[in-house]
């Protein structure tokens, strides 16, 4: 699939580039940007990627394997990310973690047939002090409990 | 008791709320000053760094060379990712201008033109707040061009924010060099220093947020005031997040040396239903665990926790009550820096997985005596041979812990294979105990 910035992209990108001594500093913003408008970093993403900022698409690779919030493949409308980290565990993480694999049918880094939703186990979130907790895309949920995962997760479903 | 960092004042993110209680004032006394007198107060204020290693800001500052033709760079740590810590993202929502101010501050005294602030990716809610508090410190005029107009001055600054995208390593102060020049974020092997050689190969200073959060009071007050405040090696508050089995987990600022146990029953409440505490890991997952039953007069600072035989890392505090599973507990630390090892180092990218892989033995149900031992001598192989200190952050966990609770693992591992040294490691790759 072929991939183009869009002119607001570029633009975006253009604000990026003058904060930064090189073109090639600017790799991880540009990723940000390129992921928001095609929601994963495909090949073609990065071979894009590689000719505005002036480097191999081998090192964009390399960067992008390096991370593991830049999606390798398209993930689901609703990516959940489940902490299962110590201090989360202590909370019961993994009962949540089971219940939403068991609910959406799907395992970690997997999406449901719809492409609603996809799933992650992820490391520590920063959310200690409100564990247990999940992440829905960029959105926070504090001092969850199974019950309200799957209350989270029906309105998602209702929601289209 | 005294707030530096988080002061109880609603709505303090807002420009106009840090401005009527006397925000950016300090940065205006600092600009009469010369830098090499603000770096000289915060030496002597005795203020140590927040983000694990707590040595000294100013001693840091005063490395960086006055003499030469190259930009200078300051660096934010606001990675955040050590487990157990969620103290930084407070200072980015609640108190973001104290922030911007201690970074004017300490650009000035180091001599950088741009600081970037490196904020975990995971954050996008804490980059939206820093970044709204940001946009309005650029209109006001007290960051970028406007400031020579805004303070009479010669000196600017610009400040950028530079978004992770989830990879722990990238706290690791020359790992998140690499990744903000947009390059594999490996750490780099010092010598030599950022100081020397940091973001693109010039001067460069790193500090933590809460460190650089602090900066603005001591200006403000002076640093004697800074020095009597808690331990006098280790002074001011620092802000402890409490995490676990505690009816209360949050973040407290509290004064250094405040005693572990009234961190954890008075301030966090104590530990439901009134349980006994198993183990405590006072400074965020990478430092050793302490034992329950010996929690008593243990002070929350830099040199009492470093002779308690633990560290105070970013001061994030991890109860774990009596009824917790050890076991369960130590394999998912290890499973932690196994996926984050950058995997640079073979005895860091290799061991973490062997500990794993014993530890889930253990787990299983399938593990022995001699297991420990492994366990114990490949940390100790980890530790001390790699290119950073996350190699110690993983084999810390596993040899204190082991260590101070060889009564309980022994009572986890029934078998007692007895192998020569030479043939345990062998053992994990054939035969014998089924992996
Ligand atoms: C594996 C590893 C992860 C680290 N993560 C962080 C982090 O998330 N935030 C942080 O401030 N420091 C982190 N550090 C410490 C930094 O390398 C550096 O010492 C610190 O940012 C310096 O700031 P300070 O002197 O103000 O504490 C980490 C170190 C290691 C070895
Ligand atoms: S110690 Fe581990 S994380 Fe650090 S450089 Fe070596 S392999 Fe990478």
């Amino acid at each position: 699939m072929e991939f183009k910035f869009t002119t607001e992209s570029l633009e975006k990108i253009n604000a990026v580039l003058n904060r930064y001594p090189t073109k090639q500093a600017a790799l991880m913003p540009v990723l940000w940007i390129a992921q928001e408008q095609n929601g994963w970093i495909s090949n073609e993403v990065m071979q894009e990627t590689a000719k505005i900022l002036e480097i191999n698409p081998e090192e964009v690779l390399g960067v992008v394997t390096f991370y593991t919030m830049y999606f390798k493949k398209p993930m689901g409308k609703h990516h959940i990310q489940v902490c299962t980290n110590v201090s989360c565990m202590f909370r019961g993480a993994y009962e949540i973690y089971e219940g939403v694999k068991k609910k959406l049918g799907i395992d970690n880094m997997e999406t449901t047939s719809d492409r609603k939703f996809s799933l992650e186990e992820v490391e520590c979130m920063g959310a200690c002090g409100n564990a247990p907790m999940i992440a829905i895309n960029e959105e926070y949920f504090e001092n969850i409990s199974s019950e309200k995962v799957n209350k989270i997760i029906e309105d998602l479903e209702k929601s289209a | 008791m005294e707030k530096i960092v988080l002061p109880e004042i609603k709505d303090m993110h807002l420009i106009d709320v840090y401005l009527a209680n006397g925000g950016y004032s300090s940065v205006k006394k600092a600009f009469n000053q010369t830098p090499d007198d603000i770096i000289d107060q915060v030496k002597k204020s005795g203020l140590r760094g927040r983000g694990g290693a707590a040595f000294s800001a100013g001693l840091k500052w005063s490395f960086m060379p006055k003499s030469t033709t190259k930009p200078k760079y300051l660096c934010v740590n606001g990675d955040e990712s050590e487990p157990g810590s969620f103290k930084d993202r407070q200072i980015l929502e609640h108190n973001p201008h104290q922030l911007i101010e201690g970074i004017l501050i300490t650009c000035y005294a180091i001599g950088a033109k741009i600081a970037y602030v490196y904020i975990r990716g995971e954050y996008h809610k804490f980059i939206n707040f820093f970044s709204k508090a940001l946009n309005d410190a650029y209109e006001h005029g007290f960051v970028g061009d406007a400031m020579r107009e805004k303070f009479g001055t010669d000196f600017t600054c610009q400040i950028y924010i530079h978004k992770g995208a989830g990879a722990y390593i990238c706290g690791e102060e020359s790992s998140l060099m690499n990744s903000i020049e947009g390059k594999r974020a490996y750490p780099r092997v010092k010598p030599p220093f950022p100081a020397q050689y940091g973001l693109w190969g010039c001067p460069t200073t790193i500090n933590n947020v809460e460190t650089i959060t602090n900066v603005p009071p001591i200006i403000a007050n002076g640093w004697e005031w800074f020095a009597k405040i808690g331990e006098p090696k280790h002074p001011g508050t620092i802000l402890f997040g409490v995490s676990g089995h505690v009816n209360k987990p949050g973040v407290y600022e509290l004064p250094t040396g405040t005693l572990l146990t009234e961190l954890i029953y008075n301030y966090a409440g104590g530990v439901p239903g009134n349980k006994k505490i198993l183990c405590v890991i006072p400074g965020g997952s990478s430092m050793p665990p302490l034992r329950g039953d010996q929690l008593e007069e243990i002070k929350m600072d830099a040199e009492s926790l470093k002779a308690a035989g633990s560290a105070i890392g970013t001061g994030g505090v991890m109860v774990m009550d009596e009824d917790t599973d050890l076991v369960k507990v130590l394999t998912r630390i290890t499973k932690f820096y196994y996926h984050e090892s950058c995997g640079q180092c073979t005895p860091c990218r290799e061991g973490t997985g062997w500990m794993l892989k014993i530890l889930n033995r253990i787990l299983s149900g399938s593990g022995s005596s001699n297991d420990l031992d492994l366990l114990i001598s490949v940390a100790n192989n980890i530790e001390g041979n790699t290119v950073c200190a996350l190699g110690d952050a993983a084999a810390w966990p596993v040899k204190y812990m082991i260590e101070r609770f060889r009564d309980y693992f022994e009572t986890r591992v029934n078998t007692v294979t007895k192998l020569p040294i030479a043939n345990k490691v062998h053992s994990l790759r054939k035969s014998v105990i089924p992996l």
